[in-house]
């Protein structure tokens, strides 16, 4: 085994999973919460209209391959003249995609917390958003955490497609280090276990997250 | 203030309700005078909460008006004829509709079965959160009062307490201040000792008892007949969605006029017979 090659590949891709892949990640995740929030609400909406429309959305994004939906941005839109760079097509792409995915993670937490939360913020004089916002949600989170855990975990490990659209993120760099050493086996598995690493410690987060999240709730 | 001066504060007139087809409310008449208590009474299923709810905007009726002295004047019938049905019905109607309710909601407060306090803020917050996040009051001033109220109720060490932390005559407690702490004309209770265990019910009862004689006009949906026979001065018995009987509790609880209220007194006084 070329040890030397490990050790010499090992900082390059570290720093390309933390200046391309998590950035990527971290951005299309929060853009994609806002998305799933308000295709929640779509969803929840008693106007049968702005509900079916929520509902669609949710049905394309998950009845569409997400290397799909990429192309169809990077190499599909500008042949109508719309042509966006790989960076901000990548996260146009993947925080469409975590919308969909946890829209329906949103809709059942805000569906968790009981009705008499509604009702309280209410007879207390809150509107109907206040009331979602400093009432309904912060509950929500709580049981959410785990699930959208799941979802960001499973994007950062989707962000390797990028590469197809030619951002420089992690397994980008991976591939260009194997390509000119040879060393396939070698690289590849080392970006593995760098991908690994990242959601280990995101797992970690997670759980440290929940315990912080539990101090308000009955045991 | 002896009862006869009293100013009128609510009047409701021929409120009814359906829920799909159960008619449940069948034209329910409500007459409300500043510094009354008024305990609803009435077996399960009669229509109890969703009055109370009624009072409170949280339950829209279909038909009925509802007075409320100073405003709002609420027709709910005409109401829902000029709003039309759904959500293609009349927007400025729609938009009137809902101004009532809040108006009516503004005038109100409502102390739950189940206390609905927010799990995620203390005690305090819960207090405060009316005041500070609707009604403008500065923080300083919502909090001074807060701890005045939370005093009264023996609560001050629990300011900083969460809700899951406390006992259920405590949390009724909180959930008791939360309301007073909007400075309501209305105090609603919907059967606030009923989810308690026995030896809790007394402090909350006792509680209730003095926002009564602070002089609180108050709406109490109960079971605890001897707190309605001591503190309220109507009692309105429910069933079937209409107020079968109506009087003093000397007249409902010692000589009620009708058959349907001598059962339902016998049921609750004396259960294993
Ligand atoms: N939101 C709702 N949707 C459908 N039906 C409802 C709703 N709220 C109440 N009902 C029905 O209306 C009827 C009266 O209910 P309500 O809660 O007002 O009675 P109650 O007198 O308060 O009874 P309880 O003593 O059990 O609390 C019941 O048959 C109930 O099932
Ligand atoms: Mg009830």
């Amino acid at each position: 085994m070329d040890w030397q090659l490990v050790a010499e590949s090992f900082w390059p891709l570290l720093r390309g999973g933390l200046i391309g892949t998590m950035p990527l990640a971290l951005a299309s995740f929060a853009i994609g919460l806002v998305v799933a929030l308000l295709v929640a609400l779509l969803r929840l909406s008693p106007n049968p209209v702005l509900s079916w429309v929520g509902r669609a959305y949710i049905s394309l994004i998950r009845g569409t391959p997400l290397l799909v939906q990429l192309f169809i941005i990077f190499y599909g839109l500008p042949q109508l003249g719309i042509r966006i760079d790989p960076w901000p097509s990548a996260i146009i792409a993947f925080s469409m995609n975590v919308g969909g995915y946890a829209a329906e993670v949103v809709r059942a937490a805000i569906l968790s917390v009981p009705k008499g939360q509604w009702e309280a913020g209410w007879t207390v004089g809150m509107s109907p958003a206040r009331t979602l916002g400093r009432i309904i949600l912060p509950q929500a989170a709580r049981v959410s955490v785990p699930p959208l855990s799941n979802t960001f975990i499973s994007l950062v490990k989707d962000t390797s497609l990028a590469t197809l659209i030619l951002v420089t993120e992690m397994f980008r760099i991976a591939q260009q280090i194997a390509a000119f050493s040879n060393e396939f086996l070698l690289i590849y598995t080392e970006a593995a276990l760098i991908y690994w690493m990242f959601c280990t410690v995101l797992s970690t987060g997670q759980n440290v997250l929940e315990k912080r999240l539990d101090r308000y709730v009955a045991h | 203030m002896s009862p006869t001066d009293r100013t009128p504060l609510l009047t409701a007139r021929g409120i009814e309700k359906s829920f799909g087809a159960n008619h449940v409310l069948r034209g329910v008449d409500l007459d409300v005078r500043r510094g009354d208590v008024v305990a609803l009474i009435g077996a399960s299923g009669s229509g109890k909460t969703t009055v109370l709810r009624s009072l409170n905007g949280l339950e829209t009726p279909d038909a009925g008006v509802l007075e409320l002295a100073g405003g709002p004047v609420v027709d709910f019938g005409a109401q829902a004829a000029a709003a039309g049905p759904g959500w293609f019905g009349n927007r400025t109607a729609r938009a009137a509709a809902k101004a009532n309710r809040a108006a009516l909601r503004d005038r109100s407060a409502m102390v739950f079965q189940h206390h609905n306090l927010f799990p995620h803020r203390t005690v305090l917050e819960n207090v405060i959160e009316g005041p500070c996040q609707v009604q403008g009051v500065p923080r300083a001033t919502a909090t001074g009062r807060a701890e005045e109220l939370l005093a009264r109720v023996g609560l001050t060490e629990k300011r900083d307490a969460y809700p899951h932390q406390l006992s259920g005559g405590q949390q009724q407690r909180v959930g008791i201040v939360r309301a007073l702490a909007l400075q309501p004309d209305l105090l609603l209770f919907d059967e606030p000792t009923s989810a308690l265990d026995p030896e809790l019910v007394g402090e909350v009862l006792t509680v209730m008892k003095e926002l009564a004689d602070e002089g609180w006009t108050m709406v109490v949906v109960t079971h605890e007949l001897s707190f309605a026979r001591q503190v309220a001065n109507q009692v309105l018995f429910l069933d079937g969605g209409v107020v079968v009987e109506h009087g003093t509790p000397e007249q409902i609880f010692t000589a009620p006029a009708e058959e349907r209220t001598r059962r339902f007194l016998d049921r609750i006084l004396h259960p294993l017979d």
